[in-house]
């Protein structure tokens, strides 16, 4: 079974491609699926009728004891040969009702072929997850479907609605079928109807699956969204609205009514629902003037029909159920094939236009007489059969003193009548002769689109005369629910059953005779039931509210939102830890003195950086709080802490000086500070709440820290001292890996906001400059490269011509500094080797990747200020990119090198050596890996420098030349 | 275990000052809250590791009995690149926030997304679907018969 889905999975992929080169003919070549399918399961029908079951069970979710099971049995088997068999001939009717100019073929042909697969993993599942999921999506396909008109408004709307409506009742049923599957301890279908629970838990359980149920198969109040689906495609509704989707409302009431049929609330809903449905889909469909819609209508009503009796719970009733299901999905889809083919050569479905086609078109006229006799219940055919035994067995049980029997078999007969009216009214109005009118005229269409309802119409004759059979082969299901005698057959003798089915039919033809006279019944009469108005207006009243709460709250922008969150978070927060009995025992008022003064001079730095007017003011303020935390940490014992701060501290002043120097000095000139006082509160609030936690969070810990095992595992598996980086490249090394594709996202993130199109050619290299960088020039003061083709005629002591730093002579002379060439000339390479010696000797002494290479990337700093942006070129001629890609590679690959060896992700192997300067140094993976990290994060700075440095530069430049020439925001600049 | 009240304060000001400036509409105030607020926590994961001590390096001597928390640490130095990071990210956006003002007069604010938003507009996006439902409506109506109607046909019908 699991391979038929598969195969199914996997043709409907490639549906699309195969229609663009066969055009119509590809519903041919996939109906050759279903009706493998078909025959798989007609061979199993030995093992099936002697009560044996095939199935297959494949691992999945083991976690959740979620498996990829199938099973099939009896009531399987049935509904397996339904869909296949029918979606076979559906697919074939296709293959001639559309012609190859039809938009969107492709796609359709593919739904529709994805349902068939999907309807049989449905009734095939035993896994009650598996089977929910092929639920739902039936109801996605369904909405695909009935909406293949996209233009269509009417089309939009019906698919909106069988999908809010189905999807509505599918989620209502998740709940029970997770309550039901917990309570049963097991996902197995099979397992969860033989344990047959009871109690109240239960209960809701099950009358929550069957909202599903009655949803799915449009009972009311839900029956509405089923006429709307009338605006699909025909195929469709013949498939989906008759055969297959709205009986998986009836599959599982069947599939549950052996174990769970006395739950309370279960007749109430199923057979007073259905009794309801019956009536109420009988008397719209006997108004319609659209023959589709009356079918539509007789399907609400026949849904209605087939729960009571899936529902009623007794053996007989069960075995007449899947005898009324088979014989519905034959005639039903006969009769929406037959409508169908009208539509198309009449080029209408209201028989008010209609006449003389019964003439005109005779097979089809008498394919349709069949159909329709089985659904007004005329012997000999196999809806005559199956109605005789719902009748015997709903009369049997109603006589045993059951009110729910009485209540079925009146109901039913009622409904009955109604549906021999409507079935004459639609003989007569699709094939009957009508004076008022012309014959219609019909379009020649070839007789093979007859194949499909033809063999359906013989269906239906040789199932009445082939009861004994199916009597044997279904009877397995109906005796998993209970004990009884009734056996189907065309002649039982004269019966009570005989005599209800004759003066139905009688009933029924009267009221045809007389429909003039109902007509004008039903006119005065108020609708019955019209839930779609229910419908309507809740669907409005949620979008309506929906808008209402977002513009709300969502209409204040960010500072609206960090105060709500801020808000929500003090008011939560500070009475949990006001509430709570958590306060420490002790009160330290500082580790050491010195502690004091630092936390003094952070604080006020804090306080002044809130205050300050100026950028420049504040950002050097709020730096001082950042150098502080270099004190503390370096005070405190973390000195990776101090090291690592210490440099992001200097980046970042340096970055935010890049950026600023461009923005007005002043902070918010033209828009003023507002909500002072909102914001004081909420400020000094939070702050306090945090206070709280922090005094709090220390004296509530209760587990042991996992620091006594830390210095161990360091030592013994990561072969380090420095517990910090030890952590971060081998214990730890997932978050760092983490982390540094965080630093990608962000350097990424930079660049592109600040070159918007692209960055290849962002860092402009000196021209010339190659020719200088000769290994003689390295150990002297280079020459001016620009200069240098004039050298011969320019004096060679004239000053300032010779350059410490290449890209220097690019710069203008009074932005020069001579002091800061030669100390960067002079410190540069140096910094370079002693972020290298960080990075090695990180794992035992403070440093790392992170520090290293936040070294380096503070050389580039360095390099730039005092060069400029040719001189950052020169200095890193190399993409900041492929930086960050090498170091991301390098990451990335430690990780799944450890793979191969057999060993988990990002395990490490090591070999030691002892290595003049650095010391002994155990040079393993993880050191390969911290390299990642240390060209991660020089990556990231060269990006930062690239675009906030010399993008900037270039820009400012840019824009200072239209200064001088226009004086206005230059139109060029505008236009990059 | 308890926290050292110095830090408590400082850590609370350092969060209340912050939070104060990041409710700010220019962007640049609201980095600058960032990274107080930033500071601050960072500071509180720091008080998490009790009391101080020697640094987490394993040198085999008595001094490693009063080694401090190393987890913390390892929070925080990740937390203070990443910051860095987010910090740079978020200064591009002011760069390239007041690069496209200086094309309106908005300055390096953040405007209110949905501000001029209405429910007249909110409205018309809903009336589509509205729209939708009424002509499958319409189609399901005009399908039902009429005592009147019917009569006329057959009247006509007769006449004939």
């Amino acid at each position: 079974m699991a391979t038929i889905l598969l195969v199914f999975a996997a043709i409907a992929v490639v549906t699309p491609s195969l229609t663009r080169v066969l055009s119509t003919k590809v519903f041919y070549v996939i109906a050759c699926i279903p009706a493998a399918a078909f025959v798989w399961t007609l061979f199993q029908t030995a093992t099936v009728t002697a009560g044996g079951t095939i199935v297959e069970s494949i691992a999945w979710i083991p976690e959740l004891d979620i498996t990829l099971s199938f099973r099939m049995d009896t009531l399987a088997w049935l509904l397996s040969l339904v869909v296949t068999g029918i979606g076979a001939l559906v697919l074939l009717y296709c293959g001639r009702y559309f012609s190859s100019t039809e938009p969107g073929l492709g796609r359709f042909a593919a739904l529709l072929f994805a349902f068939a697969g999907t309807m049989f993993g449905l009734v095939t599942a035993d896994d009650i997850i598996v089977m929910f999921m092929f639920w739902e999506i039936t109801s996605v396909l369904s909405y695909l479907l009935i909406g293949h008109y996209t233009d269509r408004k009417e089309s939009r709307g019906a698919a909106l609605q069988a999908l809010l409506v189905t999807t509505f009742g599918g989620l209502v049923m998740l709940v029970g079928v997770i309550m039901i599957s917990v309570q049963a301890q097991t996902t197995s279908l099979a397992s969860i109807v033989e344990q047959g629970l009871t109690g109240p838990a239960t209960t809701v359980a099950i009358l929550l699956i069957l909202v599903g149920a009655i949803s799915k198969s449009a009972l009311v109040p839900f029956h509405f969204w089923l006429p709307a689906a009338m605006a699909a495609p025909t195929p469709v509704s013949a498939y989906l609205h008759a055969a297959a989707m709205v009986k998986a409302g009836i599959y599982l009431v069947a599939r549950f009514a052996p174990g769970y049929a006395d739950t309370p609330g279960w007749d109430a809903m199923l057979v007073g629902l259905g009794v309801l449905t019956m009536l109420v889909g009988a008397w719209r469909s006997l108004r319609q003037y659209d023959l589709k819609l009356i079918l539509a209508y007789g399907t609400v009503s026949q849904l209605g029909f087939l729960m009571v009796i899936s529902g009623y719970g007794t053996r007989d009733s069960a075995l007449a159920a899947v005898a009324l299901l088979l014989a519905h999905a034959v005639y039903k889809a006969t009769l929406f094939l037959v409508v169908g083919i009208i539509d198309h050569r009449a080029g209408t479905r209201d028989w008010r236009h209609l006449s003389g086609i019964g003439q005109q078109a005779p097979v089809l006229a008498v394919i349709a007489a069949i159909a329709v006799a089985s659904m007004a219940g005329i012997p000999p055919l196999f809806g005559f059969v199956a109605k005789e035994a719902v009748f015997t067995s709903l009369l049997e049980g109603a006589l045993e003193g059951d009110p729910w029997g009485w209540v079925a078999i009146i109901g039913t007969a009622l409904g009955s009548v109604l549906t021999v009216a409507y079935s004459a009214r639609f003989l007569w109005g699709a094939f009957g002769d009508r004076r008022s009118s012309a014959p219609t005229e019909l379009h020649a269409e070839s007789g093979s689109i007859l194949i499909a309802p033809g063999v359906l119409a013989a269906a239906t004759i040789v199932l009445g005369f082939a009861t004994t059979p199916i009597d044997t082969v279904l009877a397995p299901y109906a005796d998993s629910v209970g004990e009884g005698g009734y056996h189907l057959a065309l002649w039982h003798g004269f019966e009570p059953a005989l005599g209800i089915s004759a003066v139905v039919v009688l009933l029924g033809l009267l009221l045809f005779r007389w429909r003039l006279p109902v007509a004008r019944l039903q006119d005065r009469l108020p609708p019955v039931i019209d839930s779609s108005k229910g419908y309507w207006a809740s669907t409005q009243a949620v979008d309506r509210v929906s808008a209402k709460v977002t513009l709300f709250a969502q209409r204040g922008g960010l500072v609206q939102y960090l105060s709500t969150i801020l808000v929500v978070f003090v008011l939560t927060l500070g009475t949990i830890a006001l509430l709570g009995r958590a306060w420490p025992t002790e009160i330290r008022l500082w580790d050491y003195p010195a502690q004091l003064a630092i936390a003094f001079i952070m604080a006020t730095a804090a306080i002044a950086a809130a205050r300050a007017k100026q950028r420049m003011t504040a950002v050097l303020l709020v730096g001082v709080t950042g150098f502080g935390l270099v004190a503390l940490f370096a005070l405190h014992g973390a000195p990776d802490l101090a090291l690592t701060q210490a440099l992001v501290e200097t980046i970042t002043v340096v970055v935010f000086v890049l950026v600023l120097r461009r923005l007005p000095a002043k902070i918010a000139q033209r828009n003023a500070p507002v909500h002072r006082v909102r914001r004081i509160v909420i400020g000094s609030l939070t702050g306090l709440v945090m206070g709280l936690i922090g005094v709090i969070a220390l004296g509530a810990r209760q587990a042991e820290s996992i620091a006594a095992e830390l210095p161990r595992l360091a030592v013994e598996d990561g072969h380090g001292k420095n517990i910090v980086n030890v952590m971060l490249v081998d214990i730890r090394a997932w978050d760092t890996m983490g982390e540094i594709s965080v630093l990608v996202v962000v350097a990424t993130g930079i660049a592109s906001l600040l070159f918007v199109s692209q960055r290849g050619a962002a860092v402009p290299r000196l021209s010339g400059a190659r020719r200088r960088r000769s290994p003689s020039l390295r150990s002297r003061v280079v020459a001016d490269p620009q200069l240098a083709d004039r050298e011969m005629e320019v004096p060679r002591d004239s000053v300032g011509r010779h350059s410490w730093l290449i890209g220097g002579r690019a710069i203008a002379e009074a932005n020069r500094s001579i002091l800061l060439e030669v100390l960067v000339r002079l410190l540069f390479h140096p910094a370079i080797i002693v972020s290298i010696f960080l990075l090695f000797v990180g794992h035992n002494e403070p440093g790392g990747g992170f520090a290293g290479g936040l070294l380096a990337g503070l050389a580039l700093v360095l390099r730039y200020l005092a060069g400029g942006r040719y001189e950052l070129g020169e200095a890193v001629p190399i993409d900041a990119g492929k930086v960050l890609g090498v170091g991301l590679l390098l990451a990335v690959g430690t990780a799944i090198g450890s793979l191969f060896f057999g060993a988990e992700a990002l395990s490490s192997a090591y070999f030691s050596a002892d290595v003049p300067i650095l010391g002994h140094l155990s040079f393993g993976t993880s050191s390969i890996f911290d390299i990642g990290v240390y060209l991660v994060v020089v990556g990231l700075a060269l990006d930062i420098l690239r675009s906030l440095g010399a993008e900037v530069d270039r820009q400012q430049e840019e824009a200072d030349i239209d200064d001088e020439s226009t004086d206005e925001f230059s139109a060029s600049e505008v236009e990059r | 275990m308890s926290a050292s009240l110095t830090l408590v304060v400082l850590m609370a000001i350092m969060y209340g000052t912050g939070v104060y400036v990041m409710l700010e509409r220019s962007l640049t105030r609201f980095l600058i809250g960032f990274v107080l607020v930033g500071n601050a926590t960072n500071l509180l994961i720091l008080m998490m590791s009790g009391p101080s001590g020697t640094a987490p390096l394993v040198t085999g001597t008595a001094s490693d009995d009063r080694m401090v928390d190393p987890v913390p640490q390892v929070l925080m130095l990740t937390a203070i690149v990443i910051n860095f990071g987010v910090t740079a990210f978020i200064l591009a956006l002011i760069y390239r926030t007041w690069w496209l003002a200086q094309l309106g007069d908005e300055g390096d604010t953040f405007s209110d997304e949905h501000e001029h938003d209405t429910e007249e507009a909110t409205d018309a996006v809903f009336h589509q679907v509205d729209v939708d439902d009424e002509a499958i409506q319409r189609v399901l109506d005009e399908s039902n018969e009429h005592s009147d109607d019917d009569q006329t046909t057959t009247r006509k019908g007769a006449g004939e």
